[in-house]
């Protein structure tokens, strides 16, 4: 009975959403029209109802109700509430089934508060949602029904894939949808804008917090994506360039030139039909990162559920979104009229380049990830990795990041270069110097070098906006802005020292042995089996010290789960201030001795304290925006009030 | 802008839905496919896999006559299920050299008892040493060798009954 009312609920919603299409495209002929004025209780209704559904299904796996398929094959009565109830979207119509309940919730949101923008804008926005949640409507209710019925009911689930048992995990795929979704009413009130030819500072405004929420999420989805991939694969790499790593990557590039483009918008009224093709970009990549890896068109050593039906109605979908809204770009935007000018030295130039820099990157990677399709087609294999990311790149990352240092100090619309020219100097002197002297002292390669020297003066930089403010008066937008440019410091502090300074050890040891690596002696004191609640483990106990500090015990593991069967390692990380240990257990030699391989990796975690604190100004950011804009309300509010008693008075007067 | 970069977007699209389009609706292939194919085979110098027979080297492929090379080994299941088509294959004229890949002669004469032997030698590659350097990725895999020792077919998984025509014929054409 659940999942028959979970399922009504998914048809309902999906005439809603066909109904918020037609009243929002009636909306632009006819603005009285019933259809039209019922779009937006329509839009909260729709998201009501696939909230509702999606509870269903959350409650089919609390419950392990095993008639349903979904349920037996993805979960397994004897598993901890918490992964039941994860595993509802730890597969691929589960996950579809959120992505399209968080996608109508927010047009409900959108539906239910917002009010900046004209009627008619609203209503094409609405309809656009409405038209994107109806294809995956569709996609759930013709190709991948979550609330399927086995003719019999089985005895026992089939269980979760055990990588994915990892409280991680359960929360990583969630995070990376709230940020695809964000993109999507970015996408829908782009296209809102287009088809009412009002791309204006208020669409931004409107805009900018969805954007920044999406980022938010994206950054954190990948930065936790990143760690885990670090610790539970065993490789000790934190990214390898794999087609699903730069599924994520791509919308978060495409975001992140949103987001500065917006501002200019929003400030300045300039950029406007580049903000509108990046808003199509944004969810486009998102759409093309689902499709790559649903479709298993790449090989990916991701293990995904592939299956090529799925990937055909993902790419019709891609198709007609993506395609009807460039074609739209195409028809409308020379009437987007260019906007406010400014001069090469200022705010807005800066984020222009910063722009083109950021979609250039989006291009490299882009490209990168679908060469090998390409060369497919005339039967030529081919892998792209480090190789080519890493230093291609760099050309376009590194002169941003230099960008990136002065151009909060600039003015809007026109600054004279005279102005800003000290601290430019003192930066320019401070990355040479460091780069001299690193490159005197050491034997580093030349990307690590101009990342670790230009990450000591982002440092500094990225808190310059913050000179002769009274900090306390700083707003909290601005404050958002400065630790996510540090936060970006950070991060590339962190990648630039783990690939200059780690250093490896491999080596067949037996039990009793000592290894060295950077200056930490490791022993490995012994190997016994453990077990745990599905799997076995040899488990080694190693015994580490640097110099004469603390002795610290390890336990890395190599386990074999049974049900399904797989091997995975489980790596032992020893963390200290200035980087991290790693340790992997790997299989026994014929002649007794256990392979073990050691890494010390200087810095590696400010990798993922940089994505954190970018993900911190980000949220700053929001609560910046949202507050002045509450602010605003309030004062247009007072002055109405104002303006009406004033009114009131004068007719009380003639009176 | 200028007015046609507008409707550049829209063609790079057009371009990669077409190109994924035309990707999904081709087979995929899973095989990795060996860079040998047309090259000679290495050097190498087996001792027989199983007493009583000859064992394998670089020479037994260089005397003019086309044979197969069959990489396999005792502990592996689809080694059984292709037992019978090599014996087809054998009984139509090929001249199979087995590479026994990590066994040991007494795996080897039990596998061969129960299941026939096809081969007229068997190397025994006791590190995966032959297998690696004619990029063989797995086990069974099975390969064609001209007269002069040259790799000029890889047959990947095991052979099935449908396959025993063309690899015969693939032989053939190797001897001419």
């Amino acid at each position: 009975m659940i999942a028959e009312l979970g399922l009504a609920a998914l048809w309902l919603a999906a005439a809603l959403a066909a109904m918020q299409l037609i009243g929002g495209a009636t909306a632009q002929h006819n603005e009285e029209s019933d259809l039209a004025l019922l779009v937006r209780p329509v839009a909260i209704l729709q998201g009501l109802l696939a909230l509702f559904a999606f509870a269903m299904l959350m409650w089919l796996f609390a419950v392990t109700d095993l008639s349903v398929k979904l349920v037996a094959e993805n979960s397994h009565s004897l598993k901890p509430l918490i992964f039941k109830l994860s595993g509802a979207w730890g597969n691929h119509e589960g996950s579809m089934l959120l992505w399209v309940t968080v996608m109508s919730c927010a047009g409900a949101l959108i539906a239910a508060i917002e009010h900046r923008l004209p009627e008619k804008t609203m209503r094409a926005t609405l309809a656009a949602q409405g038209f994107v949640a109806l294809g995956f409507y569709a996609f759930l209710l013709f190709s991948s029904n979550p609330f399927e019925r086995l003719p019999q009911p089985v005895p026992e689930g089939l269980g979760l894939n055990p990588l994915l048992q990892d409280i991680g995990l359960a929360f990583h795929p969630p995070t990376l949808y709230f940020g695809y979704v964000g993109l999507s009413v970015a996408f829908s009130f782009a296209v809102g804008a287009m088809i009412t030819r009002q791309v204006t500072p208020e669409f931004a405004r409107v805009m900018r917090p969805w954007v920044l929420g999406a980022w938010v999420f994206l950054t954190l989805g990948i930065t936790a994506g990143s760690y885990w991939a670090y610790y539970e694969l065993g490789w000790g790499g934190w990214w390898f360039w794999d087609p699903v790593e730069n599924a994520s990557l791509m919308p978060w590039l495409a975001a992140t030139a949103l987001l500065h483009s917006a501002s200019v918008l929003a400030a300045r009224d300039a950029l406007r039909a580049w903000t509108i093709m990046l808003g199509v970009v944004a969810f486009s990549m998102s759409m093309v990162g689902t499709f790559l890896v649903r479709s298993g068109i790449l090989t990916s050593v991701h293990a995904f559920a592939v299956d090529p039906e799925r990937g055909s109605f993902i790419l019709a979908l891609l198709a007609i979104y993506i395609g009807g809204a460039l074609l739209l770009f195409a028809l409308r935007a020379s009437s987007v009229a260019e906007g406010q000018r400014f001069a090469l030295t200022s705010r807005e130039g800066a984020l222009v380049f910063n722009n083109v820099m950021l979609s250039a990157t989006l291009g490299i990677v882009l490209l990168g990830t679908l060469y090998p399709l390409v060369t497919e087609a005339f039967d030529v294999r081919v892998s792209v990795g480090p190789p080519y990311f890493n230093p291609v790149g760099a050309i376009f990352v590194l002169p941003m990041l230099m960008v990136m240092a002065v151009g909060p100090l600039l003015r809007w619309r026109w600054d004279r270069f005279e102005r800003v020219r000290l601290p430019i100097a003192i930066l320019v002197a401070l990355v040479v110097t460091t780069a001299v002297v690193i490159a005197l002292t050491s034997d580093i390669g030349v990307l690590p070098l101009l990342g670790l020297s230009l990450a000591g003066v982002l440092a500094i930089a990225s808190f310059l906006p913050l000179r002769g403010r009274k900090l306390w008066r700083t707003p909290i937008a601005t404050w958002g802005m400065v630790i996510a440019h540090f936060g970006i410091a950070v991060a590339l502090f962190g990648m630039a020292s783990e690939s200059a300074f780690t250093s490896e050890r491999l080596a067949a040891v037996n039990p009793g042995d000592t290894e060295h690596v950077a200056g930490w002696d490791v022993t490995l004191q012994g190997i016994e089996p453990v077990a745990g609640p599905n799997w076995t483990a040899l488990e080694a106990t190693l015994v580490a010290q640097r110099g004469s500090g603390d002795v610290v015990t390890l336990h890395p593991q190599s386990r074999n789960f049974w049900a399904p069967p797989q091997q995975t390692t489980e790596s032992a990380l020893l963390t200290r201030w200035d980087g991290q240990l790693y340790a992997v257990i790997g299989g026994q030699a014929q002649d007794g001795r256990w392979q073990l391989r050691l890494w010390w990796k200087p810095f590696v975690t400010l990798i993922w304290y940089g994505g954190l604190l970018i993900a911190l100004g980000g949220v700053l950011a929001i609560i910046g925006r949202l507050a002045s804009d509450l602010k605003r309300r309030h004062i247009r509010a007072q002055a109405q009030q104002r303006r009406a008693d004033r009114a009131g008075r004068a007719v009380g007067e003639a009176a | 802008m200028r007015r046609w970069t507008l409707w550049l977007p829209l063609a790079l699209f057009t371009f990669f839905v077409g190109l994924a389009a035309y990707q999904l609706t081709q087979p995929k292939d899973e095989f990795v496919h060996s860079g040998m194919l047309g090259k000679p085979l290495p050097e190498f110098d087996m001792r027989p896999a199983l007493e009583g027979m000859p064992g394998a080297s670089l020479a037994d492929f260089k005397d003019g006559q086309p044979k197969l090379l069959n990489i396999w080994a005792s502990w592996c299941l689809p080694c059984i299920a292709e037992a019978p088509q090599l014996e087809a294959l054998r009984a139509g004229g090929a001249q199979i050299v087995g590479i026994a890949v990590r066994d040991k002669p007494e795996d080897v004469s039990r596998f061969l008892e129960t299941h026939g032997n096809p081969y007229a030698r068997i190397g025994a590659d006791d590190l995966s040493e032959l297998q690696l350097a004619i990029g063989s990725s797995g086990v069974p895999e099975t390969f064609v060798i001209d007269g002069n020792g040259v790799i000029v077919h890889q047959h990947i998984g095991d052979v099935r009954e449908s396959d025993v025509p063309k690899l015969l014929e693939i032989l053939q054409e190797a001897g001419q």
